[in-house]
């Protein structure tokens, strides 16, 4: 399986041993954060929703596309892909 | 007929002008919606003057009322000249780091700025005037995040204007704000041509300057409605920097930051067609954000910046 280095938002790195970058592997993206929540298990709340769909304030882009308009988690990823996690914030 | 009674009157009709020489491929077409044109210089004089319009057939405004809104700038600036037309007072809450030629605009216009901590961003703006708007109920909170006249500005104004004047349009492109644009223009072309794709562009979020605290600050606006995008895509600051000088450079358009975020987008999009017609709106031009250097400086300065200063 690929592996990806990921950054996380600032918000969420205290969840993570304070890591700036983690690092996972998976052929979807929700394999890969399978993964990352296995290393870093407090990162789960902050990827994820009860009801298993990604994180309402969160939003997830593979090269630089939202994957809520690709294949949501089952959004395959392959090597050199770069997976991007940032905060929703509002503009206007 | 260009004779009119009042700037009001000129909101909206915005030209769309050819930008095919940004386009990656010359069998896409790239036309440019220049929301700069509107009197106020903001696509947002179109949702301030349709929420006040609203407000007062509802019944909300009345004389002499003062008019309560977070803004990082467009929207305020709109919501001024429509307020120094109809005789309204305005409280503006704006982070205290957005660049400064917006607060002299909003001045200029007559409305009073409320500054929030910068350090919470656009958030802590939103944060700040909902605060203020509990404490105050005499105040009019018209709250363009959740004012369903903010999408239906664009669906009876920039959507049929797109329509009108282009057709031909497979894919429009704009930023996402408070999604109240893509929003109005996504549904009435939908309904006009069911295959036409509306694709978002996210402008780098800045995290930082954003100020989230925790993920839970975030904020995700009452009037989006996610089934009415195609796609969305972030676009990196530098890249957006680099299409609001190509715009200027190879077309001769002065947009803001966001509209060359949003070019860049558009031509993220125009990569992936063999062939077709892009419309994407630029929501302002370049001149609120002179002070940013953005034209000027070498573009990792002008990014470094971003960390400490709002420039959207």
């Amino acid at each position: 399986m690929p592996s990806f280095e990921v950054r996380l938002p600032t918000v969420v790195r205290q969840h993570a041993g304070n890591a700036v970058t983690v690092t996972g592997d998976g052929d979807t993206v929700g394999e890969l954060f399978a993964d990352l929540v296995r290393q870093y298990p407090g990162l789960r709340n902050y990827l994820i929703s009860d009801d298993g769909t990604l994180h309402r304030f969160v939003n997830v882009y593979v090269n630089d596309e939202d994957i809520r308009y690709l294949g949501q988690l089952d959004t395959a990823v392959v090597a050199g892909d770069d997976v991007s996690i940032l905060p929703a914030v509002a503009g206007g | 007929m260009t004779r009119y009674e009042s700037v009001l009157d000129l909101i909206g009709n915005t030209p769309l002008v050819g930008i095919h020489a940004l386009s990656p491929n010359p069998a896409v077409r790239i036309y440019a919606k220049l929301e700069g044109q509107n009197p106020g210089g903001s696509v947002k004089d179109r949702i301030a003057l349709r929420m006040i319009v609203q407000a007062e057939r509802d019944g909300l405004l009345t004389p002499g009322a003062t008019i309560l809104e977070p803004s990082s700038g467009n929207t305020g600036i709109g919501l001024a000249m429509v307020c120094r037309v109809k005789g309204y007072r305005l409280k503006i809450v704006m982070p205290e780091n957005v660049s400064i030629e917006r607060r002299q605009l909003l001045e200029i216009f007559g409305a009073e700025v409320i500054l929030s901590p910068g350090e919470e961003g656009s958030n802590g703006g939103i944060r700040m005037a909902q605060a203020i708007a509990a404490e105050h109920p005499e105040y009019v909170f018209l709250y363009q995040y959740a004012n369903a006249a903010n999408p239906l500005a664009h669906y009876e104004g920039t959507g049929p204007e797109i329509w009108r004047d282009c057709p031909e349009i497979d894919v429009f492109v704009s930023g996402l704000g408070t999604t109240g644009t893509l929003m109005g223009v996504g549904r009435y072309l939908k309904e006009r041509k069911p295959g036409v794709q509306i694709v978002a562009v996210e402008p780098p979020s800045g995290e930082i300057v954003q100020g989230l605290r925790s993920l839970d600050d975030g904020y995700v606006p009452p009037v989006f409605d996610p089934t009415v995008l195609d796609g969305k895509r972030i676009v990196r600051l530098g890249e957006s920097i680099e299409f609001t000088r190509d715009l200027v450079n190879i077309c001769g358009i002065f947009g803001g930051i966001s509209s060359g975020a949003a070019v860049a987008g558009a031509v993220k999009v125009a990569r992936k067609m063999t062939s077709g017609t892009i419309v994407v709106l630029l929501a302002d031009g370049g001149w609120k954000y002179l002070s940013t250097g953005a034209w000027t400086d070498p573009i990792d300065e002008v990014v470094a910046r971003s960390s400490t200063t709002i420039f959207f």
